[in-house]
């Protein structure tokens, strides 16, 4: 479920983005009160160990198939809530460069849907709540497998709610719901189910790394009140002040946002506009293609009401969008080989000289 | 296994990449981080319809594969194995978009506009991501991230977790081996040893870690993070992150590829 770049906008990414960066501020300043320097190693370690165990593939009696761990939950309980988070933060940050799981742009959604909500909702108010009593292998399978599937239900929850928001996929929100719920019930069983067996075996050989964990943050020390409030303000903050400066100021946002170029004519509405129009009117030799074909000969109405985003379809600009977008293709890979082919002369002239000059 | 191996491939491979010395390698990490975010918001800006001016953002990956003497095949290869999840949401918006458009007679779901444009987002932030990597390095990003001020703790947890996954997929890799001949033709670990195999490989990240803390603290580690030597921004990094950033505001701003296309076609009258 991690999310791609594709798949929002810059509002949600930024947004979450700062969401992600309150929580691990938080995270790390109390990492420095509590802990010392000796967890950091630690927290390095467990967090390859992750990507190690996510590479045990797990056979799943009677389906076929086979899941590995996500780690969020397990994190939380080995290493405590912050570490945790930190840990989860580095390894989808090294996913996302390395192997393009989940995007840069997307690393505060994927963050928050599979850190935040195992270690600061699923870990203090389900796990340690079981586990308060003392810890027995029946409490701490009970506790991991609701922790899993609860915090992976948010995590999938989310995941739809940040699709949405960006706009980018057609998908009612009732259908994506019923997409993403049932699925990762699924895989909050399986994750469930092998977090409570190596906790257990991690408790039975070692009690003390359990125990120690589960004694450092004990339930009253998680301030979940300035955890959600630093995530609200930021929110709010970044959120609310992007998104009221897109709406205020829709023109000059316009390319940084959402609506695309040749939907309109242009209505500059400020100075800075203004002058930009001019130049516009200036540099491009067509400013007003899409409207004038519109005019034009092949006058085709578009099936539906134009939408908000969608610009008026016709064969022109259809077919010039065609002609256009394959120039520009031809024309970047022409670029690239002509670079390429240069580099490689550079190099065989570079590689002759040597060789002349050895002898 | 293969899996493990695979991915200790894929990481050894971007860092030997990363290890180049080209014009691209050269520029301040700090520098190629900041275009490749500006990169990103300029490609994921764009609305679900559009298409065409998405295209001249092909640019940018042409130019850094050819300038930095990068193999496309091998780095584009990764770019098409990941995502199945992206394909598997966008392949839905033909079937849930209820309206058509007409193009060239033919009447189409406009859903499939919206999958073409997701799928060439997905290809083109993908590969920007991939590309960061390849051309920076993984300390050299983190020296960045430092820059960025991202505390150190984070920085320096980030880079051990670096180092030492290969050193744990190796070591998964021999457990998985020995206990494969044990059990032969069985695939994946059963599940009532999932917990003592998993289980075993956390108490030896747990004395690995407490081993690595004791020599780390034996060369002097106090919990400081030295990036070792990374030199300032200089005009040239300035120039360069100038120079796309304005690449990428004029592509986000005008339909280029349309109004060459309306040259050749005579969509304007």
């Amino acid at each position: 479920m991690h999310m791609a770049d594709a798949l929002i906008s810059p509002l949600v990414g930024v947004t979450m983005m700062a969401a992600t960066a309150s929580v691990a501020a938080y995270s790390i300043k109390k990492i420095q009160n509590e802990m010392d320097e000796k967890k950091i190693p630690l927290m390095g370690v467990m967090g390859a160990f992750v990507f190690a165990a996510q590479m045990i593939n797990f056979s799943i009696p009677g389906t076929g198939s086979s899941g590995h761990i996500g780690g969020g939950i397990l994190l939380a309980i080995l290493l405590g809530p912050y570490a945790g988070f930190l840990t989860m933060s580095s390894i989808l940050l090294i996913q996302a460069l390395f192997f393009g799981d989940g995007g840069l742009l997307a690393y505060g959604c994927n963050v928050f849907n599979l850190g935040f909500f195992t270690c600061f909702i699923a870990y203090p108010l389900i796990y340690k709540w079981v586990t308060r009593k003392g810890v027995t292998a029946k409490r701490i399978f009970g506790a991991s497998m609701f922790s899993a599937i609860i915090g992976l239900q948010m995590g999938a929850f989310s995941v739809v709610l940040e699709t949405l928001f960006s706009g980018k996929t057609e998908l009612p929100f009732g259908t994506f719901v019923l997409l993403m719920q049932p699925i990762h019930l699924g895989i909050g069983v399986v994750e469930g189910f092998v977090t409570a067996t190596v906790v257990t075996f991690v408790w039975r050989a070692r009690p003390e790394i359990i125990e120690k964990t589960a004694m450092g943050e004990a339930l009253g020390n998680i301030s979940m009140r300035k955890v959600l409030t630093s995530i609200i303000i930021a929110v709010i903050v970044v959120g609310g002040a992007l998104s009221s400066f897109a709406s205020a100021n829709p023109d000059g946002l316009e390319w940084a946002m959402e609506k695309t170029a040749g939907t309109s004519e242009l209505k500059a509405s400020d100075g800075i506009h203004k002058t930009l129009s001019k130049i516009q009117n200036k540099v491009a030799f067509l400013p007003d293609y899409s409207f004038k074909t519109k005019v034009g000969k092949n006058k085709e109405e578009p099936t539906v009401q134009a939408e908000d985003s969608w610009p008026p379809i016709n064969a022109g600009t259809s077919v010039s969008g065609i002609v256009g977008g394959t120039l520009t293709l031809l024309l970047a890979a022409f670029t690239g080989i002509i670079i390429s082919v240069m580099k490689k002369k550079k190099r065989k002239e570079k590689s002759t000289l040597k060789e002349f000059s050895a002898r | 296994m293969s899996k493990a191996i695979n991915s200790i491939y894929n990481i050894r491979f971007l860092e030997e990449l990363s290890g180049k010395e080209t014009s691209i390698h050269r520029l301040h990490p700090l520098v190629k981080l900041l275009t490749t975010v500006a990169y990103l918001i300029g490609v994921v800006s764009f609305g679900r319809y559009e298409i065409s001016s998405l295209l001249p953002f092909v640019f940018y990956p042409v130019l850094i594969f050819s300038l930095a003497e990068l193999p496309v095949g091998k780095v584009l290869k990764r770019v098409l194995l990941v995502s199945p999840f992206i394909v598997g949401i966008g392949i839905l918006n033909p079937l849930f978009e209820q309206n058509t458009i007409i193009l060239g007679g033919i009447v189409i779901s406009r859903g499939w506009i919206t999958f073409l444009s997701i799928i060439i987002k997905c290809g083109l932030t993908v590969t920007a991501s991939i590309l960061l990597i390849a051309t920076t390095g993984m300390d050299r990003l983190g020296a960045a991230l430092r820059m960025l001020k991202v505390p150190k703790v984070f920085v320096l947890q980030l880079l051990l977790t670096y180092r030492y996954i290969s050193v744990l997929i190796e070591e998964v890799s021999r457990m998985q081996r020995a206990y494969s001949l044990r059990a032969p033709g069985e695939k994946g670990i059963r599940l009532s040893v999932w917990g003592s195999f998993a289980g075993q490989l956390i108490l030896r990240t747990f004395d690995r870690a407490q081993r690595v803390y004791q020599s780390m603290s034996l060369r002097g580690f106090t919990g400081e993070y030295n990036t070792g030597d990374i030199a300032k921004v200089r005009f040239k990094d300035f120039a360069y992150l100038a120079a796309w950033s304005l690449f990428f505001i004029i592509m986000r701003r005008y339909n280029i590829p349309m109004l060459i296309g309306s040259l050749f076609t005579g969509g304007i009258k």
